[in-house]
């Protein structure tokens, strides 16, 4: 992103001596060090403690007494079954989750640009945006008021509706589990997502629309042939962005949707990082996952973007 | 931007095909799409009428299974305890607390970044830039993350909700394209000719000026602090530095697995656990709810600019 924004601009060279420069803007390198103090605080600090992944890390010993094992824990990580099964389904329901939510606030997006309403399409557009703003412990608390087998929402007004005899463990059984936690994603991520899309649409020239208009192409048609066109590259960039978290979910979501039915689903990456490392020590497993986590995630963001670049779209670095 | 936007859109709209001609007929595809995207609305807002139409319902009528989306025996009871108790009044104070520092020092942070990067002849402009956008896309991890505040001495603390998150790229990002689209440089040439300082340039001109996107930006960081827990989860042990949104996570999650709110014992024998569960939900959401329709406008405007940069 920054790249791209450094290579946009006309490249003018700096000829200035670093001595002069800090001359005039020294106040500007000032102000520049407080956030260069967080970052080196507080996120490049921590790169060193990487090198656990080749200990055996004991909390006990510590950094320096802890025993270098070379490659021992990934060794031991591709033998356990808990990994294997967490990047099952981790791979298994980002895949997902992408299939079903990426194309979703496309679909809304093109919906509300042709609302004919303005008012309506604002109170939509405001509602819609609502669940982006709401943390997953409430959204997880009102899913469970919503969905419990006995209790919830949902299981009342069918079962009053005599559709059904007995509860429907939206949330407690994993298939239905499954759907239930991918259907809320997609529901979370919907509207604000639109925001992007409604952005790109507005910068496409109105004049193509007319063109088209006296062409005699109908809605769909210029729906199909110039709005899905014209955000195109908005497409691609976000689609290369969402392939970097096919290995990441969020801790929060997964967690505000724990319990111990789902387990065999809800047993992602993140909850294994989480679970091996702070709850029971295993520290150095816990960081190796965590590394090969972001390495991945890394690699199939650049892999993306080269794909991207070679079928002539803009990319993203 | 995002007025000017809009005008865009209904210029398009206009001279759209169906605007100009046909903005009277209304097809059946019309009323499908407003079919759909009500029917998507509504499952925004239901959950949220039944949970609160639930906590300040009678418990006989819950037990009964009677409540959709009105309230039947009003009572606030629920609420009652919820204050009678105390802990979530105490979080919610304390997560305000928490996200007013946050938000002012996080401000703070960007501007400092931002401002100097915006900044075409700064030397050694890409070079910072680089040093602070890289842990954006690559982070040590949770364990590295957990030794290195253990190191710093910050592990319940209430600064570990502060100081790791106060830098964010994103933000950072928002902003200096904000500055470098709307802020002239000749504006700033022309202080400099009169002898202003960069600094006095900063907070004399460009600040009065990005008014707007500090408004946008403080609102990202206060609803990014008060909505995320994940930090709270690895780094606070101590019941007292938890912010509300964790504790209302701790409530549900003990709720889901044995059927009981618990607030405390006491408590929680003056109204059921559903009710009891209901009120909670709904105490600590509504100060978004409440605040969302008017800063949401500052929102969007934030994630345009983001998605310009994209």
């Amino acid at each position: 992103m920054a790249k791209s924004n450094a290579s946009a601009l006309p490249k003018v060279k700096n000829t200035m001596s670093w001595k002069n420069s800090f001359k005039r803007d020294w106040q500007l390198y000032l102000l520049l060090a407080f956030p260069v103090l967080m970052v080196i605080l507080f996120s490049y600090a921590a790169y060193p403690g990487l090198r656990m992944v080749f200990m055996d890390y004991k909390p006990a010993k510590g950094y320096d007494g802890s025993a270098w094992v070379g490659m021992e824990t990934f060794v031991k990580i591709f033998k356990d079954k808990d990994f294997h099964r967490a990047l099952r389904n981790s791979v298994v329901f980002n895949l997902l989750d992408l299939l079903i939510g990426f194309p979703m606030p496309i679909i809304l997006a093109l919906i509300l640009n042709e609302l004919r309403f303005q008012r309506f399409k604002k109170v939509s557009q405001t509602v819609l945006y609502l669940p982006h703003f709401l943390s997953w412990a409430v959204i997880g608390s009102v899913a469970y008021t919503m969905f419990r087998p006995s209790t919830g929402l949902a299981n009342i007004a069918l079962m009053n509706l005599g559709v059904i005899k007995e509860g429907i463990p939206f949330l407690t059984e994993k298939w239905h589990w499954a759907v239930s936690y991918l259907l809320i994603g997609v529901w979370q991520t919907m509207g604000w997502g639109t925001i992007i899309y409604l952005a790109a649409i507005t910068g496409i020239s109105g004049e193509l629309y007319e063109a088209a208009m006296i062409d005699g192409a109908n809605r769909w048609k210029r729906m199909w042939h110039i709005t899905l066109p014209g955000i195109k590259g908005t497409v691609v960039t976000m689609l290369i962005m969402n392939l970097g978290r096919i290995m990441g979910s969020n801790l929060e979501r997964l967690t505000a949707f724990e319990n111990s039915q789902v387990k065999d689903f809800q047993y992602q990456l993140a909850v294994y990082i989480y679970e091996k490392g702070l709850q029971n020590g295993k520290f150095s497993m816990s960081t190796a996952v965590n590394l090969f986590q972001s390495l991945v995630g890394v690699m199939l963001v650049l892999i993306a973007d080269r794909v991207a670049k070679k079928l002539g779209e803009e990319g993203l670095l | 931007m995002a007025k000017k936007n809009e005008e865009v859109v209904r210029g398009a709209e206009m001279s759209s095909p169906d605007g100009s001609r046909a903005i009277s007929k209304f097809r059946v595809s019309d009323l499908v799409m407003i079919i759909f995207v009500t029917v998507l609305c509504a499952t925004c807002v239901v959950p949220f009428l039944h949970v609160a139409a639930k906590s300040i319902s009678a418990d006989s009528y819950v037990i009964a299974k009677n409540i959709y989306f009105w309230p039947k025996g009003i009572n606030f009871e629920a609420y009652k305890s919820i204050f009678k108790d105390g802990t979530l009044v105490y979080a919610m104070g304390y997560s305000v607390l928490v996200t007013v520092i946050f938000t002012v020092l996080g401000l703070l942070v960007c501007t400092c970044a931002a401002y100097p990067l915006s900044k075409k002849r700064l030397k050694g402009k890409t070079f910072f830039t680089f040093v602070l956008m890289v842990p954006m896309y690559f982070t040590a991890g949770i364990i590295p993350s957990y030794l290195l505040m253990k190191d710093l001495n910050l592990l319940d603390n209430m600064w570990v909700l502060v100081w790791p998150l106060i830098y964010s790229p994103y933000n950072m990002l928002i902003m200096k394209t904000f500055l470098q689209s709307n802020i002239p440089d000749s504006l700033e040439e022309s202080a400099f000719l009169d002898g202003a300082s960069n600094i006095q340039i900063l907070t004399k001109i460009v600040i009065p000026l990005s008014k707007p996107i500090i408004a946008t930006l403080a609102l990202f960081y206060a609803v990014g602090r008060w909505n995320s827990y994940a930090d709270n989860m690895y780094y606070i042990k101590t019941d007292k530095l938890k912010l509300v949104n964790y504790k209302l996570y701790q409530m549900v999650a003990s709720a889901s697995e044995a059927q009981s709110a618990t607030l405390s014992e006491a408590a929680a024998v003056t109204s059921t656990p559903e009710v009891l569960q209901a009120a909670c939900i709904m105490f600590v959401t509504l100060p978004i709810i409440c605040l969302y329709p008017f800063a949401q406008k500052y929102f969007v405007k934030g994630a345009m600019i983001g998605a310009v940069k994209g």
